[in-house]
């Protein structure tokens, strides 16, 4: 025990330099996000912890985007529209290229005046969950839909002549301008969305986890999440789609062509023309919409990935689902047997209750899997297909711009933040117009060259993982769900436990089981074709859309995120043993250790 | 099935048949039940009621013993005495059939070779039912411990067979009209438990009645000392639903009672490197969770538990169930209320939020 050690603190990020070649980097960023010199005192009274899980790299400037729009909506919710008594939001910066939050209390003055306000809001939303979800989705599809109908071209030499006769009144700058603006509103639009339900998803799922936690003092986070859990989240049917397509490919005996080929291109082409091929052909082009708007990032980035943008990346996924499916392997998720356990375990904590405690057990559970699926669910609509389409469209900006000679990369654009590529497309519609260059060809190139330098130097270096002193407990509940940063994280992270036992490695048992196996360390989504069949994932965060390499694992291990992370949820969706929030794992593993990952216990242990 | 087959004549207490209480007697059906109910008591073999039949069947012993008994005054307590002990040795000196005593010689030896080699067994009658006095009163009268060999483990059985003819038996069947006719006993063979950790197990948390954990206290060498207090215990908490510790306290466990080959205990200081390392192993203690929530499943009410880790026996079979008794404690009060808010909606959820904050 090391209750007795004393406090110890994390630095402040005033006294941390940045690395070199990085300096000035805080002009990348807006103002209000990084820590100000004349705010110190202020800031260095709160905690902030590094949001890792969701943002592991460095983030280029117009990357900010995805911050700002999730923690302002986050926070609106709790704060404005809920007025969730006692949490407002959760604060953020950027240091050294990576967000770091700070979760918002209520000052406790102020909490009894918001209860009843609290009842009344959110108390509507619970009552009318599925009316008011239905009509959520309606709206975010439209927002996606509208977005995908943006469409960004090279100005024309000549204003068409339809225009000038139909007196139009306006050249194609008009739409351009509108259109991008249009573009940042209806990603603001979903991200206001993604927040609309999720909150309440959250406080619904707490209410269930502290009457357990009350009244079965000690139960395993695990078995509340196991108790809850949904089996049949659209977060997993794009994967599901790709197991239902290489089983298809089996049944018409089409094994050969998957396997002689190697990209996407190179097996649709040899499939054309055969009944079998153009049946199979047509049952991918039917998957697509929606379910290749999935990325292996997260969707905060602009160089994710996504499956409709680089067909190579599911065909792959795919010609890999049919060698396993011609051996006979069971590729899909095993949902009949995470029905039954889950209903043994409702039950068998039901069975030592009575009376009142029966029914409230019932009922707390009852409306925590009523809201639950959202918490999965919301992450395709929104993080996947939202985004997607949103950087799609930003690439195709950047890409036009890039044509015009503004800048040297294709995907450049991702060095202004939004706000610099207005007047950039103001610079480009007026050079257009007056007949002359654009400025920017001579001006961002250079400017660029200097950021990619400053973000890369940012790149050498690994985030700290808090700053300041953290509070004597934590207990903020969306904190410790979220990202798994619980007390005991926190002190891991400070080196209390150092010396201890150096192989044995603490996070949260995120889902059950006990494995030994092979250690592969993947720090990146382009590194995932190394992992080998029934080797342990080691990773400072993971994506659902690594969804198939889940098939091949055989248990997983983290450094960031709690019972909620994408690695927990999609651990216990395939029956996997994972273990989440380790904060150190990818660095302290290495590939090709020996490793025993206990998800009942939450350990991992290096056995060489 | 035929009665007279060498495999009817003996069932080891983990077999997969059915046990039926008319062959073996009260106590090894027990213990066969317990073993397939995921309760396992310390390993052993029932020498069944066929094994006896042969015995008196095959010979002319069942003539022999008639014909004693013949016309026997019960009031007259001298002459039973001495018909009784005339009738005993009868039994004692009978030559057993080859196949009887070669289908227990075998059972014996693949116990002693479970066990590594030779032990100690436990020979005790196991009376069907109506034989005699009461079961009690057989059980506790034919107990023989720390038995070793072979030929001491045969003959403590043929004296098993004989307490069939105490006087006290004798004239209990004759005064409630039982007759001798089919007259049978089983035998409890079961080896002697050599704990190298032992312990407690309540299928409840006793400090709160939350009834979804177990309990284990756990120390070196015999339970005495955990029982008693005069060692402060490993502790344990588990999860009774996902089977997952959690909270483990490990002690300094100075002292521990350890059993000899002769049935004595001996008293010992546990030398440094033991004595604040678990008492066993987490695949030992899951097994004792699985065992005490067999048993409470078994015998639906929550349960107080002895069980010991046996150090003859190979892993995966050395965790051995001792007892198990209702809990009395918990079992006479109305359920603990640890909650703060009954109900669902939107009401429970804020009360729970603001008590949340208060405890904070």
């Amino acid at each position: 025990m090391t209750h007795d050690a004393p406090r110890k603190s994390f630095p402040s990020p005033y006294d941390l330099q940045a690395p070199a070649g990085a300096e000035g980097w805080q002009e990348l960023y807006p103002y209000n996000l990084v820590f100000q010199d004349n705010l110190r005192e202020k800031e260095d009274q709160k905690f902030w912890f590094c949001d890792s899980q969701h943002w592991p790299n460095v983030f280029k400037p117009f990357e900010v985007i995805g911050v700002e729009f999730a923690s302002r909506c986050l926070g609106a919710y709790n704060t404005r529209h809920y007025i969730i008594p006692p949490a407002n939001g959760i604060d953020y910066r950027i240091h050294n290229g990576y967000n770091y939050f700070s979760p918002v209390a209520v000052d406790p003055s102020l909490i009894a005046d918001r209860v009843p306000h609290f009842m009344e809001r959110a108390g509507h939303y619970f009552q009318n969950w599925e009316s008011l979800l239905a009509n959520w989705k309606t709206v975010v599809l439209a927002n996606i839909a509208e977005m995908d109908a943006i469409n960004f071209e090279k100005l024309p030499d000549m204003v068409p002549l339809d225009d000038v006769t139909g007196g139009l009144g306006m050249d194609p700058s008009v739409k351009m301008f509108e259109d991008y603006d249009r573009l940042i509103q209806l990603a603001y639009r979903n991200w206001e969305r993604h927040f609309e339900f999720l909150n309440l998803g959250y406080v619904a799922y707490l209410d269930f986890f502290g009457f357990c936690k009350q009244t079965f003092p000690g139960i395993p986070d695990l078995a509340i999440a196991k108790m809850v859990m949904g089996v049949d989240s659209v977060l997993f049917r794009p994967d599901d789609e790709l197991k239902n397509l290489a089983a298809l490919a089996v049944k018409l005996e089409l094994t050969g062509v998957f396997a002689a080929h190697t990209s996407a291109d190179g097996v649709l082409g040899a499939l054309a023309g055969s009944a079998a091929g153009d049946e199979w052909i047509a049952a991918w082009k039917a998957a697509q919409e929606p379910w290749f708007n999935y990325t292996s990032g997260n969707g905060f980035y602009g160089s994710d990935v996504y499956w409709c943008d680089s067909l190579d990346l599911p065909m792959g996924y795919i010609q890999d689902y049919v060698v396993r499916a011609a051996r006979g392997e069971q590729l899909h998720r095993p949902k009949d047997a995470l029905i039954v356990e889950r209903d043994r375990i409702a039950g068998e904590y039901a069975e030592v209750l009575d009376g009142e405690a029966l029914e409230t057990f019932q009922g707390k559970l009852g409306l925590a899997r009523v809201v639950y699926p959202y918490v999965e669910d919301h992450n395709f609509y929104i993080e996947h297909w939202t985004m997607g389409v949103f950087w799609r469209k930003v690439r195709q900006l950047s890409h036009l711009l890039h044509e015009e000679g503004f800048w040297e990369n294709p995907d450049d654009i991702l060095y202004l933040s939004r706000d610099e590529v207005r007047p950039v497309l103001f610079d480009y519609a007026g050079g257009w117009a007056v007949g002359v260059d654009a400025i920017g060809p001579s001006y961002w190139p250079k400017e660029i060259a200097r950021r990619t330098k400053i973000v890369a130097a940012l790149e050498e270096a690994r985030p700290a993982p808090a700053f300041n002193e953290p509070p004597a407990e934590i207990n903020e509940p969306f904190t410790i769900m979220l990202w798994g940063i619980t007390t005991e994280q926190v002190q891991q992270w400070l080196g209390a436990d150092e010396g201890d036992n150096p192989g044995l490695l603490k996070g949260m048992a995120a889902s059950g089981g006990v494995v030994e196996g092979l250690a592969r360390v993947i720090t990146h989504a382009d590194q995932l074709g190394q992992l080998q069949q029934g080797e342990i994932l080691v990773a400072p965060v993971t994506a659902p859309s690594w969804g198939p390499v889940f098939g091949k694992i055989s248990a997983t291990v983290t450094d960031i995120g709690g019972m909620m992370s994408h690695a927990a949820i999609v651990c216990r969706e395939y029956g996997l043993p994972a273990v989440t929030g380790t904060g150190r794992a990818s660095t302290q593993i290495k590939t090709g250790m020996m490793l025993r990952v206990d998800g009942t216990q939450g350990t991992v242990t290096i056995l060489d | 099935m035929t009665e007279n087959s060498p495999s009817n004549y003996v069932f080891p207490f983990d077999s997969t048949e059915t046990p039926l209480h008319e062959r073996l007697g009260g106590k090894c059906t027990s213990l066969a039940i317990m073993t397939s109910a995921g309760m396992p008591v310390p390993p052993g073999f029932a020498v069944t009621t066929d094994a006896f039949d042969a015995v008196m069947n095959q010979t002319t012993l069942r003539a022999h013993i008639v014909g004693v008994l013949e016309g026997l005054d019960m009031d007259d307590i001298a002459e039973v005495d001495r018909r009784a002990a005339h009738v005993r040795e009868l039994i004692l000196t009978q030559e057993v059939p080859d196949d009887v005593r070669d289908a227990t010689l075998s059972a014996y030896d693949d116990l002693m070779s479970l066990c590594g080699g030779e032990v100690p067994v436990a020979v005790r009658s196991s009376a069907t039912a109506e034989d005699l006095p009461d079961a009690s009163f057989a059980g506790q009268q034919d107990t023989y411990l720390w038995i070793l060999g072979r030929a001491t483990v045969l003959a403590k059985i043929r004296e098993c067979w004989a307490s069939l003819y105490t006087a006290r038996a004798i004239t209990y069947r004759m005064a409630n009209n039982i007759s001798d006719e089919g007259l049978s006993m089983a035998v409890a063979v079961q080896k002697m438990v050599n704990s190298r950790t032992s312990g407690v197990a309540m299928t409840i948390d006793p400090t709160n009645g939350d009834r979804s954990k177990i309990v284990v206290d756990a120390s070196w060498g015999l339970g005495e000392m955990v029982v008693s207090g005069e060692v402060t215990p490993d502790n344990f908490v588990i999860d009774k639903v996902m089977m997952s510790v959690v909270n483990r306290i490990i002690s300094d466990k100075h002292e521990e009672l350890v059993p000899t080959d002769h049935g004595t205990i001996v008293r010992r200081e546990v030398e440094a490197e033991r004595r604040n390392s678990p008492s066993l192993s987490d695949e030992e203690l899951m097994t004792v969770a699985r065992l005490s929530k067999a048993a409470e499943k078994h015998y639906k009410c929550v349960q107080d538990i002895e069980w010991a880790i046996d150090a003859d026996l190979p892993d995966g079979a050395n965790v051995l169930l001792l007892q198990s008794r209702p809990e009395t404690v918990w079992s006479q009060k109305a359920a603990p209320k640890n909650y703060v808010s009954a109900g669902h909606g939107i009401e429970a959820i804020t009360k729970s939020m603001m008590a949340q904050l208060k405890r904070d």
